[in-house]
């Protein structure tokens, strides 16, 4: 069975459900649902994580769903750290989506910071997914760190751009010993659907779905993109040449002798 | 001219452009040069990032005729960006004593009416009905009073506020940068703070004395405030003062430099337009029309992607359920503006009066059903422990 391990949990969906900009939050949970997803991540600004019956969180099936929160809106690693510590203590959740985006604008994460709130993070026991540029090499040193994933972007969050920095996720996939989860900017099916191909161990999507005419539709077709990525990565692509080569030969029948 | 060679500030490069007053023959001419052919161009380039040039486009009599397609652009790109929804805010006024002599405000120290400032016992009263609405986002308003709405007062409510609210900001006099950071450290995130008129001249005569009598002060609060490592920036220009084209043009400026030069803080626009208010003559006003303020959104959104849109319930009920397709992405709801309005226990005198008078339930179901989700809380208060 081809699973997606995080942290010794078992996932058998690769698309993971952000859940900003629905319509509303029943919207969201049938898109969730069409998805397949088993994680999702919202944001800890965004819910009163104290409180049950806060309306974005009732609406998403904890025996269902990991509930993955995130640290969406932090300048700072302490901005992070506290935020992590106040949703764990509120959830009993000691995983988190490390997000330290001090741009408002591109809301691009902050490598430095990130690094140093993973450090603390994981010795206080967390499971730490972080949202980072597609860096290689930061990715070595959160992995040294022992964060549970990368989660390199593929461009600007929310701006459905598609896989921009496809050639440095191929060096961090080619080099990853956790999983790898792009984040960020799939605006399409096929741009999740290319980074399965590539070998990126799961996808996140918010925006592409949310904003959708028909979100649920939506979810549904990157489930399947996501799917069909991964039954290609696992097919083992053919080659691609420059020149052409037919299937069935026109001069095959000509003898070597 | 480069924002960062040799740093000018927003006085100077107001003064360069021509855009404090000094331009305005100018500009106005350029304004009515635009020919239908130029706006076609402008909307046929990427929307969402700022060139002066394509805001003045924007800003032009002619593209009134195109204001549909400025419609749909700014619709998708404020979808894409923010989503399917609109935050929701209360204002809280604190006090109308004032020692400013504003033409425009219904605050101004020459009027005589009985004046009102709440205890911290009574703004935690109207605070608490404001909670029980549904809000998480509160804006604090005072005048001018800095004997009684002091930096320690407001630091006191704040604290006292944290527990019920998610994110706490104000609308308040001019501060120091020092005074600022006083309050970010007190658990207040954001400042709105409008120059009510880049137009130097149009200042002078709207601004007769006190302390927010001097443009160049004023004009340097956004800076003061971003120092002081506040998250929310709201600025913008009283709409009615001056001509509203001129005044876009030098908002966009002033935002621009301050999201190059405090790329932390995020940048918000209001739409103030005047409104009646006690004892203010409104005749000597150039009051917007509709068009005018719909225009004036959709230039500024197609040149600011991720710029906070806000708009009050100083505007007609009818008109704001068409905003919040066109750019818009947060607004007040259920507004009081008088300081103990909410309890209604003081009778107190408005700032102005309001014209959307729907309850909060009543914004969020007709949000609701636009297909928009009305968001009350987009923040915490564990991001900034004091």
């Amino acid at each position: 069975m081809d699973e997606l391990v995080i942290a010794n949990r078992r996932f058998t969906s690769r698309l993971l459900i952000g859940t900003g900009k629905f319509s509303s939050s029943s919207v969201m949970a049938e898109a969730i649902e069409a998805a397949g997803a088993e994680i999702v991540t919202v944001a800890l600004r965004r819910v009163d994580i104290t409180n049950r019956n806060d309306d974005m969180l009732a609406a998403i099936d904890r025996s269902k769903y990991l509930l993955l929160p995130n640290t969406s809106g932090a300048r700072t690693a302490d901005e992070a750290v506290r935020l992590s510590r106040l949703a764990r203590a509120a959830t009993g959740i000691n995983w988190v989506k490390l997000e330290v985006t001090p741009d408002p604008y591109y809301l691009l994460p902050d490598p430095v910071e990130t690094l140093k709130a993973a450090e603390v993070l994981v010795k206080d026991g967390f499971v730490v997914l972080p949202y980072i540029n597609a860096d290689p090499i930061l990715s070595k040193r959160l992995q040294d760190i022992g964060t549970a994933t990368v989660m390199p972007l593929a461009s600007p969050i929310g701006s459905n751009q598609g896989l921009k920095t496809r050639a440095a996720i191929e060096i961090i996939i080619e080099q990853a010993n956790v999983p790898v989860v792009v984040d960020a900017g799939l605006g399409l099916p096929s741009h999740a659907a290319e980074a399965m191909e590539i070998g990126a161990d799961a996808v996140l999507v918010n925006t592409a779905i949310a904003t959708a005419a028909e979100p649920v539709k939506m979810a549904e077709a990157f489930k399947l993109a996501v799917v069909a990525g991964r039954t290609a990565f696992l097919s083992g692509a053919a080659a691609e040449t420059k020149r052409a080569s037919a299937s069935s030969p026109l001069t095959g029948f000509l003898r070597n002798d | 001219m480069k924002i960062s060679a040799g740093k000018p500030d927003i006085k100077a490069i107001l003064a360069y452009r021509g855009l404090d007053g000094c331009g305005r023959k100018i500009w106005t001419e350029r304004l009515g040069e635009i020919t239908p052919s130029e706006v076609e161009w402008a909307l046929s380039r990427k929307p969402g990032y700022y060139v002066l040039d394509r805001l003045m486009i924007l800003v032009s009599h002619a593209a009134e005729n195109h204001l549909e397609q400025m419609a749909q652009l700014a619709h998708q790109l404020t979808l894409q960006r923010f989503g399917k929804t609109i935050r929701l805010y209360a204002p809280l006024y604190l006090s109308n004593f004032c020692v400013n002599d504003c033409v425009y405000c219904g605050f101004n120290r020459s009027h005589n009416f009985p004046r009102i400032r709440l205890t911290i016992e009574q703004a935690l009263a109207e605070a608490d009905i404001i909670a029980k609405e549904g809000f998480k986002d509160l804006l604090l308003v005072s005048s001018e009073d800095r004997d009684f709405i002091s930096i320690d007062y407001l630091c006191e409510l704040a604290a006292k506020l944290r527990p019920k609210f998610s994110s706490i900001s104000v609308e308040i006099y001019q501060m120091t940068t020092e005074e600022y950071a006083k309050l970010f450290a007190a658990g207040i995130e954001g400042v709105t703070l409008y120059q009510e008129t880049y137009d130097r001249d149009t200042y002078s005569k709207y601004h007769l004395s006190g302390p927010k009598a001097y443009y160049d002060y004023r004009l340097s609060a956004p800076d003061a405030i971003a120092q002081a490592g506040m998250r929310e920036i709201g600025i913008s220009a009283l709409l009615g003062l001056s001509d509203w084209r001129l005044e876009t043009l030098a908002l966009a400026e002033h935002a621009h430099y301050l999201m190059k030069r405090y790329w932390q803080s995020h940048i918000s626009f209001s739409f103030p337009r005047l409104r009646p208010a006690k004892d203010v003559d409104r005749t000597q006003f150039s009051l917007l029309s509709d068009k005018n303020l719909v225009q004036m959104i959709l230039a500024l959104r197609l040149c600011f992607a991720d710029a906070g849109l806000t708009i009050s319930t100083r505007e007609p009920a009818e008109l704001r359920d068409q905003l919040v397709k066109m750019g818009i992405t947060k607004m007040s709801a259920g507004s009081k503006t008088n300081p103990g309005g909410y309890s209604k226990t003081t009778g107190s005198v408005e700032q102005f009066e309001i014209d959307d008078k729907r309850t909060p339930a009543q914004i969020a179901a007709m949000l609701k059903s636009q297909g928009l989700e009305p968001v009350w809380k987009d923040w915490d208060t564990a991001f900034n422990q004091p």
